[in-house]
């Protein structure tokens, strides 16, 4: 398997799919749309099936030398896997969601997903620098296109503020990375990675990757291009969005400003963390008082892209495990909240939370499955939510016990908004009745919620299939990482010295 | 194969088949599969908890998968039986089952059966999961399942806006709690570099003295460990503090609440307190933490039930009230009598709940008992059934022939405990404990002299008038004021035959449970062998405390009972003088010492008001104005003024030409 091109395959199919849409009729389109993605699923699978667990750090890796270093150069590790597998899987709902609620350029829309596609798995894979930036940053478009063509009323207003947004970050990492590339004579990932920058300019350049990344994630302040963003898109664009484009500045993060500037971000460590403590109360609560679902859905976003950054800054494997579990974890539960949001749009052609109500009564599936999901988005132990929000939180406390107890506040709230939420759209009396008329979902929704539910499921109570394929990555990152560790602020001290116990306990202390 | 497997997994599998099943599957599958399957739980929990009891068994783990692995932090599933897991398997299956019968009479009319038999179902799971953690994780897991299905079985009547509000007062509340109790085990695994209840609690005595910074300032260690676990606690079992969901959690189904609201679910703080025991041990500051809160909900919560008309809402407040007396108990040492009484309790508490509910169900959902009254010849069963409980919580019994209904052994050893254990704090519990017993006496007798003594004060109820009117139809509607005997011609029936075996079968428990099982609770320390801390020498102590002290119980509960008979069924024009008296007083504890108020106030209303702040201010006001719309301002400004400048005519561009020119040499030049 190591031989055959098994990236380009995944970064062709989809571009030959998005041209092929093109061309052909409506029906057609779809129909090329949903094959393709479910190809490229089935490719996915492929992949991490045959990926070595324990193996090489970098596997499947191709490498094409083009013109002035610039490297065709893919390969992915554990990490990259596990994005590229949730990719690959949430496209093909995606496509179902937009089967029929899409009916004007149909097939200019079905090319924006799978170039979407083409470029995200691209992101995953990349181990040049500039073949990195130039997905990174082209993945903005179909994003792009997709609010401003086929988004609500407000959908000029909302991509001009996404775009906006996203490309300011961008042009102060390009700079970064051409600095980078002098200064190591590289544009290898894999070798800047393990390439020591001098303290000082790391400084700057993890200020450049953050301004970035932070936009990216998105963090508290600079986050209010995702509520608009999700408002005016269209339901499959709100669900690739907070799927997976929400996690290239998680993957960044952990790609980049991590192993390659480990003293700046120890440095910048209590930035991230202020950020995050702030974005996890500040956003909860607006959440609490939103009357579109969808930016209620937005804000929790938000709050849940906190824990990911706190906990990618804790500088331990709970920590770094953890984010990367809430990531993959909001990826799944923010996309199926927002499809469950899509479902009675569909019917009922409204966001507003008062314009529905007693929907237990008259589609009691869709309840279920929306109570599994909010239940996921909470963090019930059991679901994806919990595993990855616990060890993120345990990280963190080895670090510091304020900004754990600060973060959990998360997730009281959570259950408050979220709770609220689901009452005043499930529950309650059928005040309405076109509301009441709604039928429960059909067979094209359950294929698009039931896998979604099992994957949930399937991560909170049996996450090893997910941790296994990451873990010797994180070891490595934390391995990197451990110079720059800082110190917790627990300061554990044993009472009086015993003999036996307390040398094996100082020891303990002392990775504290 | 482990039976343990099957007593968990059962009830998950009937779970899942029913409520994914639902109407497809129609109500008898439904409820045959989920009460089966509980049964079947029942009849495989027994055999373990008496071979425990018979001093034959052994603590056993057994391993059901693996769950997660981060570096040092790993938990598996793993299944635990001991002593402890013994006594809670069977309260939990034992009720459980009972219930689910009961409510095959008492939901008989529901549309939505099996989601309502499922979630039942979907407790017992979750509440089997969290007694037989092996590690403080899948204990959180319990822990939040039991929240879940807890928070839809208060809303299941999803159309009342009164049951959502409760349902999700109820699980936020416990979040509160959850947010210490999920501190709490960071803090452990910081500490003790494991999550494993056995590894932790070996390690947990070479821990005391030790110290620890959190949230800033310096503490001992076990003390802050043991502070945040219990504020989990205080969550779950309703503390002070944390004790406003539970009485708004009647708005569930009745069998619900005495599922989930008093034999077992709100019992789980304690039953964590007693698990973790030798952790408590090492703080003598948190067990006197645990010693205070408990007898400070012991007193708040019975006072508040004196004056409740809510049938439910007394014996929710009495609910919380004994759990207070379970957690002083575990505070001043005595772990064992509290899981006494917490298993004591679930029968005679399960068995109030569900008589109230048969009285209810009799009364066509008329709750207040104002409106009650004489229903003794009516629906006897449930009456006898219900005096029973009354006998087993107030304590009745002999102290010379060692021989009393079930809280009698229970109360009376806690109470004897707190006295015993010498300690200041234990001392406080104890008096308090006394007059909270007092009260319990009062609430309760005052409850069966209400509902079932007395003249029928039924024509007052609406929801009587409904079910007589409903019954006369239309044009009958003259005749139902010619009763003057109070009744409005209203005949309520004695309940169903499977709401009455629950009755009779819990009857049983609440009568023989204390009598039976107190040598082996209280005086055994091979029974509990090590899976509480047993204090030898407390329990020795204990046998020890004066006469006075043995006997306060008894004298406290002959007052209350008094008082319960003079004021209403002796004067009944007394409780009003009173409560014209110390007018004050009453709407102070009447209005539950107006906690939900406070609370309204202080957190709920601020933090939507603060959201809207934020949303509005902070993100439109603020960051949207500064930043984007602030961008496109300058675009749109600095492009209107570039536009000026291209005027077109020649001159103007060759007078710019020339400035720029002049300006460029004199800075070459300079």
């Amino acid at each position: 398997m190591d031989s055959f091109p098994i990236l380009s395959l995944m970064l062709a199919v989809p571009l030959l799919g998005a041209l092929g849409c093109l061309f052909v009729s409506a029906p057609a389109a779809r129909t090329i749309a949903l094959v393709t993605t479910l190809a490229e699923f089935a490719l996915g699978i492929v992949l991490w099936a045959n990926y070595d667990i324990g193996g090489a750090q970098w596997q499947f890796t191709e490498r094409l030398p083009l013109f002035a270093g610039f490297k065709y150069a893919l390969g992915i590790d554990g990490i990259a896997l596990m994005l590229i597998v949730l990719t690959v899987f949430l496209m093909p709902i995606c496509i179902g969601a937009s089967w029929k609620s899409i009916d004007k350029r149909v097939g200019e829309y079905m090319a924006a997903f799978l170039l979407m596609e083409a470029l995200m798995i691209g992101v995953f894979t990349a181990q040049d620098l500039f073949l990195f930036y130039i997905m990174f940053e082209a993945g903005l478009i179909p994003m792009y296109l997709i609010i401003g063509v086929w988004g609500g009323a407000d959908r000029i207003y909302a991509s001009y503020k996404f775009f906006l947004y996203t490309l300011l970050g961008s042009v102060l990492m390009l700079i970064a990375m051409m600095w980078m590339a002098n200064d190591a004579g590289t544009t290898d990932i894999p070798t800047l990675m393990a390439y020591d920058f001098a303290p000082q300019a790391q400084k700057w350049l993890w200020l450049a990757f953050f301004a970035s990344f932070a936009v990216k994630m998105p963090m508290w302040p600079v986050h209010t291009w995702l509520p608009d963003a999700h408002v005016q898109a269209p339901t499959a664009g709100s669900v690739i969005l907070a799927g997976v484009l929400l996690k290239m500045g998680g993957y960044g993060f952990i790609r980049f400003s991590l192993p390659m500037f480990p003293e700046a971000s120890a440095q910048f460590a209590w930035l991230v963390f202020t950020l995050s403590m702030i974005a996890v109360v500040y956003t909860s609560l607006v959440a609490l008082v939103q009357h579109d679902m969808k930016k209620l859905i937005a804000y929790s976003s938000v709050a849940h892209m906190g824990i990911v950054t706190v906990g990618l800054f804790t500088f331990n494997a709970q920590g770094l495990e953890g984010a990367m579990i809430v990531m993959l974890s909001h990826g799944l539960v923010a996309a199926a909240l927002f499809l469950g949001v899509g479902v009675i749009y569909d019917r009922l052609h409204t966001r507003e939370i008062d314009r529905y109500g007693g929907l237990a009564t008259n589609m009691p599936y869709y309840a279920l499955f929306l109570m599994l999901f909010t239940m996921a988005s909470v963090g019930l132990p059991g679901t994806s939510g919990f595993v990855g929000e616990f060890l993120s939180l345990a990280g963190i406390y080895k670090v510091s016990s304020l900004v754990t107890a600060v973060s959990a506040t998360g997730i009281i709230l959570g259950a408050a908004y979220m709770l609220y939420l689901y009452r005043r759209v499930v529950f309650g009396v059928q005040k309405h009745a076109d509301t009441a008329a709604m039928p429960d979902l059909d067979l094209r929704e359950w294929l698009m919620m039931a896998p979604i539910a099992a994957a949930v499921l399937w991560m909170g109570i049996y996450p090893e299939s997910f941790l296994s394929p990451m873990r010797a990555d994180i070891a490595a990152l934390n391995a990197r990482l451990a110079r720059a560790r800082p110190d917790g602020d627990a300061h554990f001290k044993l009472a009086a010295p015993k003999p036996a116990a307390a040398a094996e306990h100082d020891a303990h202390e002392d990775t504290h | 194969m482990n039976s343990i497997l099957f007593i968990v997994f059962l009830p998950l599998l009937a779970a899942i088949v029913a409520g994914l099943g639902n109407r497809m599957l129609g109500s008898t599958i439904a409820k045959l599969l989920t009460t089966g399957a509980l049964f079947a739980s029942c009849a495989l929990s027994w055999p373990i908890f008496l071979s425990f009891v018979a001093g034959d068994a052994a603590a056993s783990v057994t391993p059901v998968m693996t769950w997660v692995q981060s570096g040092s932090l790993s938990f598996n599933w793993e299944l635990r039986v001991d002593t402890l897991t013994a006594v809670m398997l069977v309260v939990i299956t034992t009720v459980s089952a009972l219930v689910h019968l009961y409510s095959w009479g008492y939901m008989d009319e529901d549309p939505d059966q099996p989601r309502f038999f499922a979630y039942l179902s979907l407790f017992t799971f979750a509440m089997l999961m969290l007694v037989t953690a092996n590690n403080l994780v899948q204990m959180f897991f319990g822990w939040e399942g039991v929240g879940l299905a807890s928070y839809l079985l208060i809303g299941f009547w999803y159309r009342k806006p009164s049951a959502n509000a409760a349902a999700i007062k109820a699980f936020v509340v416990n979040r509160v709690g959850d947010l210490g109790f999920m501190l709490g085990i960071f803090g452990t695994w910081l500490v003790f570099d494991t999550v494993s209840i056995p590894e932790i609690l070996a390690a947990a005595p070479s821990m005391a003295g030790s110290t620890i910074t959190f949230l800033g300032s310096r503490w001992d260690t076990m003390t802050i460990l043991c502070c945040l676990l219990f504020i989990g606690a205080m969550g779950k079992s309703a503390q002070l503090g944390l004790h406003t969901w539970l009485p708004d959690a009647m708005e569930g189904p009745t069998p619900v609440s005495a599922l989930i609201h008093a034999a077992t679910m709100v019992t789980a703080g304690v039953f964590m307190v007693c698990r973790l025991s030798p952790m408590f041990e090492t703080s003598p500051v948190a067990q006197a933490f645990v010693t205070f809160v408990g007898a400070a909900t012991c007193f708040f919560a019975a006072t508040v039930g004196t004056t409740q008309w809510d049938i439910k809402r007394v014996i929710a407040y009495s609910t919380c009230s004994q759990l207070g007396y379970m957690f002083f108990a575990a505070g001043v040492g005595a772990y064992n009598a509290a899981m006494f009484h917490l298993f004591t309790h679930a029968f005679f508490k399960a068995l109030l709940f569900l008589g109230a509910g048969s009285v209810i169900h009799a009364m066509h959902h008329e709750q207040d008992m104002r409106f009650y009254g004489g229903l003794r010849k009516h629906i006897p069963l449930t009456f006898w059934a219900m005096t029973a409980g009354t006998l087993a919580i107030t304590g009745v019994g002999i102290y010379w022939l060692h021989a009393g209904f079930a809280g009698f052994h229970s109360k009376d050893a806690i109470l004897e405990a707190a006295f015993a254990s010498g300690s200041e704090h234990g001392q406080f519990a104890f008096w308090v404990g006394v007059v909270a017993a007092l009260m319990t006496s009062f609430y309760s007798w005052r409850l069966v002299f209400l509902t079932f003594f007395g003249k029928p004060r039924w024509n007052q109820s609406e929801h009587i008038q409904h079910a007589v009117h409903d019954a006369n139809g239309h044009d009958d509607l003259g005749h139902g004021h010619g009763h003057d005997d109070g009744t409005a011609g209203y005949h309520p029936h004695e309940s169903p035959v499977s709401m009455l075996i629950p009755l009779v079968v819990l009857s049983i428990g609440a009568v023989f449970a204390g009598f039976v099982f107190s040598p082996a609770f209280l005086e055994s320390e091979h029974f509990w062998n090590g899976a509480v801390f047993y204090d030898e020498h407390l329990m020795h102590a204990m046998h020890g405390v004066p006469l006075w002290v043995k006997l306060s119980a008894t004298v406290v509960m002959l007052l209350g009972l008094f008082t319960a008979w003079y004021a209403y069924i002796r004067n009944p024009g007394f409780p009003a003088k009173f409560v014209e008296q110390f007018g004050a007083l009453h709407r102070f504890v009447f209005n539950k010492w107006y906690f939900d108020e406070l609370y309204n106030f202080l957190f709920v209303r601020p933090a939507f008001w603060i959201g809207r702040v934020l949303w509005n201010q902070g993100d439109g006001g603020i960051i949207d104005r500064f930043g984007p719309n602030g961008a496109a301002w300058v675009v749109v400004q600095g492009s209107r003024a570039a536009q000026k400048l291209q005027t077109g005519y020649l001159y103007s561009y060759a007078l710019v030409m020339l400035l720029g020119l002049v300006g460029a040499l004199t800075w070459v030049l300079a």
